[in-house]
């Protein structure tokens, strides 16, 4: 039997990117949690208060099983967040999870791999990215990450900077081994001036097409749009991770459906249960 | 006898709490949180005669204690039902309420005639509430003429006890009860959602694709409460009352108004073992106010 477990606060922190970053005790979720897997974080004790009502859907930005801990990254966008950034190290919360589908992650280690993040969505990505890099290693991986400002990427760079494990690491450090970040930030700060997609573009047009890449993409619904357009014409397999606003959680409600194809016609698919990664031609936007 | 058992039109529950349409699907999901035996009884998402797509996207939108949701009754339609949904839930001990939607009386009637007689189907409670669908549904539960007649319409296609359930969108809901009393159901379900809307400020765009939706949640808890009182008064036959039932409190409060069973709905979205543990408080209420069975709090409250 599954049941929402209750998890100790074990950190809990406001990022320089401005990001929120709660770290749990919760080894039954970092044991069996997969990129691309979310929580249904309750804001309030149970029972504790009805506004906002609902959980949370988080996605797992990292997960170690060994120290039995998993980190959640977010953004504060509204009463519920505004309340969950209160918490406090030592404290619980009430998590349901993991849940949903994750990333199918690649199956040859001499694929490349692009991975694409923009604003918040770098969090599942930094989970994904370690997996990845264990299959695939560090120099046939590819970071496309996109900001509003400097000071929200410099952040990012540096903890996916930090990704490589190992040896890997240290050949960071040495400065033998140099990691492929390519950012954009809108005013130009950081990176390109502009958007990721065209960091996306500028890449996807150099691939080496007898080797195409596996390119995974998190974040806003028109940057994956954009994403989606520039690796379906370059013929690319791509996943995404989508948002949807959720009730149950766990397949019951119908509330956060997709629309997909099916034969000729659509359907409405759960993004709780058979998302929230989607393979990218199968979404209709 | 147990202080919890109870039976309402010929089902007999272990107890009183019920899960509600829409929000435990066929029960699949719920099952890994608990053993469904555990429950009074389930009441299935609402069933088509052929599958329904539902509403696009965004379906639903958070509210103060509350939410809107305008699914649309996205289902399999009754031939999966009854070849897979029903088969697969006969193996906990637990009476299965099917929840009938149509978009014409015929339709009503026609999933009502395929679902009689089958093994492992308790009642049919007939959706005639539900305000997410363009044609049928609400406009069944606020019509007095419509209701009547779909009402008529599956008593005369099914020997299985019918629970109508009724929309809060009336002026008048005893009105409606009574109509559906003199159908020959043998229960009443209330409250479906109430309708409702949401705008965002910054975008000035409706949260809902299908602009309105059903309010569910504690929000409602005051309203249905209201209703479910006013039509025990009015009427002589069993009612389950649904609204807002978050905790074992909610619920006595609907027993005390007068409901023989509730249904716990917006809660299993919070909480996935919501509907046991309100049994379970239920229980300890009946052993701390020394009442024999849960039977005996039904329309007790008192007139200050």
């Amino acid at each position: 039997m599954k049941s929402a477990i209750t998890g100790k606060i074990i950190e809990h922190e406001k990022l320089p990117s401005g990001h929120m970053r709660i770290i749990l005790d919760a080894p039954e979720l970092a044991a069996s949690a997969n990129p691309g897997q979310f929580a249904h974080v309750l804001c309030f004790p149970s029972g504790a208060g009805y506004d906002p009502l609902l959980r949370r859907p988080l996605s797992i930005h990292w997960a170690d099983a060994t120290q039995g801990q998993v980190a959640f990254l977010y953004e504060i966008v509204g009463r519920g967040t505004a309340i969950l950034a209160e918490k406090c190290p030592g404290q619980t919360l009430d998590v349901l999870g993991p849940l949903g589908q994750g990333f199918t992650l690649p199956t040859t280690p001499t694929q490349p791999v692009l991975l694409i993040g923009g604003g918040v969505g770098v969090a599942p990505l930094y989970f994904l990215a370690q997996r990845v890099i264990n299959i695939v290693g560090y120099e046939r991986t590819t970071f496309a990450l996109g900001a509003r400002t400097g000071p929200l990427m410099s952040w990012c760079t540096d903890v996916y900077a930090d990704l490589g494990l190992g040896e890997t690491l240290a050949a960071i450090a040495s400065g033998s081994l140099q990691p492929d970040i390519r950012t954009a930030t809108e005013d130009g700060t950081c990176g390109c001036q502009g958007y990721v997609t065209e960091v996306v573009y500028e890449y996807c047009r150099n691939i080496d097409k007898s080797n195409p890449p596996l390119v995974y993409a998190c974040g806003p619904t028109p940057m994956l749009q954009r994403v989606v357009d520039i690796t379906k014409s370059c013929g690319l397999w791509c996943q995404v991770s989508l948002e949807s606003k959720m009730a149950c959680g766990i397949g019951a409600c119908m509330s956060c459906v997709v629309k997909v194809k099916s034969g000729n016609s659509f359907e409405y698919l759960r993004a709780c249960k058979e998302g929230p990664v989607f393979d990218a031609d199968e979404v209709i936007w | 006898m147990s202080r919890l058992e109870t039976s309402i039109a010929g089902i007999k529950m272990k107890n009183p709490v019920m899960v509600a349409s829409g929000t435990f699907g066929f029960g699949k999901e719920y099952s890994d949180f608990f053993d469904l035996s555990l429950l009074g009884a389930i009441v299935t998402k609402g069933t088509s005669l052929e599958p329904w797509d539902g509403n696009p996207p965004d379906r639903i939108a958070e509210t103060p204690a509350g939410m809107l949701n305008a699914i649309g009754l996205q289902n399999d339609g009754v031939d999966s039902l009854i070849n897979e949904k029903i088969p697969w839930l006969r193996q906990f001990d637990l009476p299965v309420i099917v929840n009938v939607v149509g978009k014409t009386v015929e339709e009503y009637a026609e999933v009502a005639r395929r679902l009689d007689g089958l093994d492992g189907v308790a009642a049919l409670e007939i959706n005639i509430s539900c305000p997410n669908v363009k044609e049928g549904g609400i406009a069944f539960g606020t019509d007095p003429c419509m209701c009547g007649s779909v009402v008529g319409a599956v008593r005369k296609a099914t020997s299985l006890p019918i629970i109508p359930k009724l929309s809060p969108n009336v002026t008048d809901i005893v009105q409606m009860a009574r109509i559906c009393v003199d159908q020959g159901v043998n229960a009443i379900s209330l409250i479906n959602t109430l309708l409702g809307t949401a705008i965002d400020a910054e975008t000035g765009n409706f949260k809902l694709a299908n602009i309105t939706g059903g309010l569910s949640g504690p929000a409602i808890k005051p309203v249905a409460l209201r209703m479910v009182w006013q039509v025990a008064q009015a009427v002589d036959i069993p009612i389950i009352g649904i609204g807002g039932i978050m905790t074992w409190e909610d619920a006595v409060e609907f027993l005390l108004a007068g409901a023989d069973a509730i249904q716990v709905g917006t809660a299993n979205f919070v909480n996935p073992t919501a509907a046991i543990d309100i049994a379970a408080g239920i229980d300890d209420y009946l052993v701390r106010h020394g009442v024999a069975n849960v039977s005996a709090l039904v329309g007790t409250v008192e007139l200050r």
